[in-house]
């Protein structure tokens, strides 16, 4: 393994703690989401861990990364405190979102991570425009925006991408392609299921690279993302990989695919192949395993800390939706004001 | 003021004073000018707003003043470029972008309303959103069925966006300035026809109306005409009409906010008044007057001597031919008919 063999040795084996971290925690959040403590839709980034770790090490401090909701991988990846990110999950206060996102809206800002999205695209022409902000305040940054490969077909892709190139903006277009848009399989979705080809239609850079191979995401996304912060050179980045659960939680993920074919995957698994890699660059079973257990403790941890964490109050239902002032603008609305209606406007939170 | 801006304030007919006569773009320009002065971190993105001098020529003469930079044009792309706004906005920006007419502003509804107007409360308030989108609504020059639309309520019915609606040229200054200066993603709602409007507008670079109070144009006793944007000049057209041939007197409530809504206003004055007719340009099913109807009965149950009448855009897409685009719109006749009708003087409407 590259990284190791120059000297890198505490990066790998960190490297491979935050893979094992997202594995563990997305096992974990599986069983909290059948348990029912956790709601909604729940996507696990199982399987897709050297693309989640590969590329966030690329990263600088400063830099930015957007992603659509398969995003607890990279949350954790970014650094988000695994507690921050199952509390929120839970529902909780002291969830990253304050318990208002959920697992689709993971974030922190002051680790540049600008959210996970909901709306498939959606996130992207967002990217572009953290990349013009970039640009504007002159700062030497680059914006990673991963989105899966079901999103290549929408119109915001195409005006992103465009954008992007038009007016040469920092962004690398990280396209997670792990096979499936839900159930159904790249070329019955993509006329071009050589998703990194699409680039040349902008005249940017297209790479594809095996999304489970740990050191060829990290050399690739490097690279990329270098172009990005010295040329504002616009790339995109196809990491083709697997996710190893269904869509969602509530997936099976067998409509579409064979066991067989899920366990040929698992059986290439990346966590293992990391894992077999730092043994042969000198790392022990005994200290890999340490770091296992470091991190099962880090996840029993952090649903400790989710369970026991306060439910938002209830009287601060609107907390966030408006910045601090907009009380004034809206006390001619709201209840108070002689004529309110207490049912259609809470009065509580708003501008804090 | 900068140089090419004293020569357009003269242009414009500017007293030597602190009020200049201007037309409501050209209040729109002044207010863009000096809050691009004031504030870096200010910029405008959207369709031609630069070399082609904006579609409606709003921004003319702004690329020349402020650079390709400041004033930049964008493919024809609103997805994008709203959403465009909307990041830059996320990372400290002050973008306005201006969509070229409300129609389009569909297109990227999804900027809109899925993402700018989520971003507060989904991320708990951890990142706001200080994005400005400008955008004329309204009908009246056959523009047919595509580009005459005022879908005002779609969006002023979503919690998490402000929605401003000028109906004169001071206020459009005002108004955008303050949109500007919000910390919340903010549309502002301007009128093709509005465009034209003339009236005096403060000069004070801190000529800011504040978001969320709306205004009386005009006051009277006998009956309230509630309505926003170019309804307002509608509305004030035929309280005149009626005072002179009706010897009635209607008091206008100009709405300048749809959300936050000025209820507190609205109520007030129906309650003086006891007769109640809501206008806008748009639809009324479901619209800016059904809100307004919900919100009054509730208010002024006991002070109604009327039930709440409205009037709107009849509720087809607006044909062509100028005779039935007429006889769709909220045209005086129909407001002054429904105003003498709620008056207690005229056929139901």
């Amino acid at each position: 393994m590259q990284v190791l063999q120059e000297e890198r040795a505490a990066v790998g084996i960190d490297l491979y703690r935050q893979m094992v971290l997202i594995r563990e925690f997305e096992t974990e959040a599986e069983s909290q989401y059948k348990a029912a403590h956790i709601g909604g839709y729940c996507h696990l980034s199982s399987g897709q861990e050297a693309t989640n770790v590969g590329t966030v090490h690329a990263l600088e401090a400063d830099d930015l990364l957007v992603t659509g909701y398969r995003c607890h991988g990279f949350a954790l990846a970014r650094g988000v405190p695994a507690r921050a990110a199952m509390a929120e999950l839970f529902g909780r206060e002291g969830g990253c979102a304050n318990g208002r996102g959920g697992s689709m809206h993971l974030l922190d800002v002051e680790r540049g991570f600008y959210g996970g999205w909901g709306i498939v695209a959606g996130q992207l022409p967002i990217a572009t425009g953290l990349a013009l902000g970039l640009v504007r305040q002159d700062r030497p940054q680059a914006v990673l925006c991963e989105l899966g490969e079901g999103a290549v077909n929408m119109g915001a892709w195409h005006e992103s991408l465009n954008l992007a190139a038009v007016w040469r903006l920092p962004v690398v277009f990280l396209v997670v392609n792990n096979g499936y848009g839900m159930g159904t399989a790249v070329d019955r979705a993509s006329a071009e299921p050589d998703v990194f080809r699409r680039a040349e239609s902008y005249r940017m850079p297209g790479e594809r690279v095996d999304g489970d191979d740990l050191d060829a995401v990290i050399e690739a996304s490097e690279r990329l993302l270098s172009a990005a912060r010295q040329d504002r050179q616009p790339a995109v980045l196809e990491a083709v990989t697997y996710r190893f659960r269904g869509h969602s939680v509530a997936d099976a993920g067998l409509a579409y695919r064979t066991r067989e074919e899920i366990a040929e995957r698992e059986a290439r698994d990346p966590i293992s192949r990391v894992r077999e890699q730092l043994i042969a660059a000198g790392a022990s079973e005994e200290e890999l395993d340490a770091v296992v257990a470091e991190v099962e403790a880090e996840v029993a941890d952090a649903v400790a800390y989710a369970e026991a964490d306060a439910e938002p109050p209830v009287a601060e239902l609107a907390a966030g939706m408006h910045a601090a002032g907009s009380d004034a603008q809206f006390e001619r609305m709201r209840p108070g004001s002689p004529f309110g209606e207490r049912e259609l406007i809470f009065d509580a939170g708003l501008g804090r | 003021m900068t140089p090419a801006a004293v020569a357009e304030a003269a242009e414009a007919g500017a007293d030597a004073g602190d009020v200049a006569v201007a037309n409501y773009r050209e209040a729109l320009r002044m207010a863009l000018r000096e809050e691009l002065t004031r504030d870096e971190r200010v910029f405008v993105m959207g369709e031609e707003v630069g070399v082609f001098d904006g579609a409606y020529k709003v921004t003319a003469g702004l690329l020349d003043e402020f650079g390709a930079d400041r004033i930049r044009d964008t493919p024809i792309s609103e997805e994008g470029f709203v959403g465009a706004g909307v990041g830059a906005a996320m990372l400290g920006e002050r973008p306005v972008v201006e969509v070229m007419t409300l129609n389009f502003l569909i297109v990227a509804m999804d900027q809109v309303v899925n993402h700018a107007a989520k971003i507060g409360a989904m991320f708990g308030g951890e990142v706001r959103c200080p994005l400005v989108i400008r955008t004329p609504n309204g009908a009246g020059n056959q523009l047919t069925a595509q580009h005459s639309q005022s879908m005002d309520g779609w969006f002023a019915g979503t919690p998490g966006l402000k929605v401003v609606a000028p109906a004169n040229p001071a206020d459009a200054k005002g108004l955008l300035k303050a949109a500007i200066r919000d910390d919340d993603p903010v549309l502002v709602i301007e009128n093709l026809r509005a465009y034209t409007l003339k009236g005096e507008v403060p000069t004070d670079p801190e000529h800011v109306v504040e978001i969320g109070r709306a205004a009386i144009p005009r006051s009277g006793s006998d009956l309230t005409i509630v309505s926003h944007g170019y309804a307002t000049t509608r509305a004030l057209a035929v309280a005149d009409r009626l005072a002179e041939s009706h010897e009635v007197e209607i008091e206008v409530v100009d709405l300048r906010s749809l959300r936050p809504l000025d209820v507190e206003t609205v109520a007030a004055s129906v309650v003086r008044t006891h007769r109640v007719l809501c206008v806008e340009e748009g639809w009324p099913s479901y619209g800016v007057t059904a809100e307004l109807a919900a919100r009054i009965q509730r208010a002024c149950f006991d002070d109604l001597d009327a039930p709440v009448e409205r009037v709107g855009m009849a509720e087809v897409p607006l044909p062509y031919a100028k005779n039935l685009e007429t006889a769709a719109l909220p045209n005086e006749d129909r407001v002054a008919a429904a105003a003498l009708a709620t008056l207690g003087l005229g056929p139901a409407a």
